[in-house]
């Protein structure tokens, strides 16, 4: 049943720290998350970590185990070996305040530069008439949970600390794609796409979709999507073309 | 330990943590995998493109098809019997057209992430750094240039279209009589149907049959085949793959019974 299970757990303020070994028991049918309570609770009580709902739909508790992005609240300790030692890391992308926590304002920063939906003027509130097919695309981005594990492991910014500047993530390019796919949505979001958001800097590696609790295929159903979108007014001559000779949008 | 503010240099910082990766699965087995089949598919690749065996019976060769060149391609390999690059002609007739079906996965949205990771390793694996310094992605040349992808995609379903032709014509014997059939027959038919769900499944397919659209209900026949087109789309690795394996095999098939290597009686 319980074992004593081996942990390496990032302590630190700011970007500071180091990894500190315990070792603490577990049991059965345990997450992660509940693990590094028991450790609060018995060894080390200023250990932060934030979480809220344990139940994979609140979106705190990302982390990194063993070196891969991961709800703390969903990962099971059952997926080790007893044997193992299980190293867990505050996400790498994003600044340290704590232990486990990271600020990460840089996504609430990106969220804001997003222009919000924008109904064509006519059109007024309770008019909205849209059928099921028509907004099925979007409803799968409407899973996320704000988790920003695909901010974290999305190498442009992991990797390349200047991009963020430039580049929005997969979270919001897929928040552009979701409002760029609505109905009822008359925003030009094909050129800020790739002018101002930094889609062009996605090397449609999926390692978004890889992370994602949700599952939501961020790839191939918001970003891919939306770079063919982009072509179409961008790069494309016959899409030009066609655009001035039948003078239509869509 | 001493207290940060939120002003503290060293709040604004990630964790120092100086290795490149943490994780402890066997992450580097995927791109070494990736890149080895790759790169035996170039080769391959590149041995056919001079290869001038290109037509044993009713068969002809995929990495060859449509053969254009008269002086290199027997009458039965041509295309409608039609040979527009004339006798001054000289070089393997696969020079003149594998630049489109090259180019189609060269610039296909798999076969980026397929290389980016494993040649480029940007990055190697999720949560793996990358080796390089600077990064900018799809945003100047040359990699701009993948944006062209939907023109190779029409020129590839025209190929793909040859290539079931090709399929059908396998189904005669030496004298053109119909009612043939042997070994590779079959290998051609599930070449060319794997070649097709594959070149269907693409992105740009599914962007232009109805991704552009924001009205999928006004526009129900679109909206019927973008559903198709999403299935196939989802299993688009699988299809690259067993699309690359099966053109190698009816290739080389075709080759080597061209050179009499293979010679039984059901082939
Ligand atoms: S697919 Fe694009 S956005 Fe997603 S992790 Fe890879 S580079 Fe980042
Ligand atoms: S898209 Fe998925 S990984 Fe990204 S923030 Fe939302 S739930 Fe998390
Ligand atoms: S605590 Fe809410 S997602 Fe883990
Ligand atoms: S995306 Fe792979 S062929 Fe177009």
């Amino acid at each position: 049943m319980g074992y004593k299970a081996k942990f390496r757990i990032w302590r630190g303020e700011g970007g500071e720290g180091r990894l500190e070994d315990f070792t603490v028991e577990v049991n059965e049918g345990e997450v992660v998350l509940d693990v590094i309570h028991r450790l609060q609770a018995t060894q080390a009580p200023d250990l932060a970590v934030r979480w809220n709902c344990k139940a994979g739909k609140c979106g705190s508790c990302s982390m990194e185990i063993n070196g891969k992005p991961r709800l703390g609240c969903m990962t099971r300790m059952s997926t080790f070996e007893e044997s193992e030692t299980i190293t867990v890391t505050p996400m790498r992308t994003f600044p340290v305040i704590k232990d486990l926590v990271c600020d990460v304002s840089f996504n609430y920063q990106k969220a804001r530069e997003i222009p919000s939906f924008t109904p064509p003027a006519d059109v007024k509130p309770g008019e909205y008439r849209m059928q099921q097919v028509d907004v099925e695309r979007s409803q799968e981005f409407r899973k996320c949970i704000e988790c920003f594990m695909c901010q974290n492991v999305c190498h442009v910014i992991r990797d390349h600390e200047e991009n963020k500047a430039n580049f929005a993530g997969p979270r919001y390019l897929m928040r552009i794609a979701e409002l760029d796919m609505h109905p009822y949505d008359v925003a030009d979001r094909k050129e800020s796409a790739q002018d101002e958001h930094g889609l062009g800097y996605c090397n449609i590696t999926k390692c978004c979709t890889e992370v994602c609790p949700e599952h939501i295929k961020i790839t191939d159903n918001a970003l891919i999507p939306m770079k063919e979108r982009v072509v179409d007014r961008k790069y494309d001559p016959l899409v030009w073309l066609g655009s001035k000779i039948f003078k239509r949008q869509r | 330990m001493t207290q940060t503010t939120a002003e503290s240099a060293t709040r604004k910082q990630r964790a120092q943590i100086r290795v490149r990766t943490l994780r402890t699965d066997r992450w580097w087995l995927a791109p070494a995998l990736t890149f080895a089949g790759l790169f035996l598919f170039l080769i391959y690749g590149f041995w056919a493109m001079f290869d001038l065996s290109v037509l044993a019976g009713p068969y002809i060769a995929p990495f060859s098809s449509p053969c254009l060149a008269a002086a290199t391609c027997p009458e039965g390999a041509r295309l409608f019997g039609f040979a527009p690059f004339g006798d001054w002609y000289t070089l393997p007739p696969g020079l003149l057209i594998l630049a489109f079906p090259g180019g189609f996965r060269l610039t296909c949205y798999y076969y980026r992430k397929s290389y980016y990771r494993s040649w480029w390793l940007s990055p190697p694996a999720c949560a793996v750094a990358e080796p390089h310094r600077k990064y900018t992605g799809e945003t100047r040349l040359p990699l701009i240039l993948q944006n062209s992808h939907r023109y190779f995609f029409y020129v590839a379903v025209v190929i793909g279209l040859i290539l079931t032709y090709d399929a059908v014509l396998s189904f005669r014997d030496e004298n053109g009589n119909w009612g043939h059939i042997g070994l590779g027959s079959i290998i051609l038919v599930v070449n060319a149907i794997l070649v097709l769900c594959y070149t269907f499944g693409c992105h740009s397919c599914r962007h232009i049959t109805a991704g552009r659209l924001n009205h999928f209900s006004k526009h129900p026949l679109r909206y019927k085949m973008w559903t198709l087109i999403s299935k196939l789309n989802a299993r688009h690795q699988q299809f690259a793959w067993a699309s690359m394996a099966s053109i190698v095999i009816a290739d080389l098939y075709v080759r080597l019974m061209a050179k009499g290597v293979i010679n039984f009686p059901f082939a």
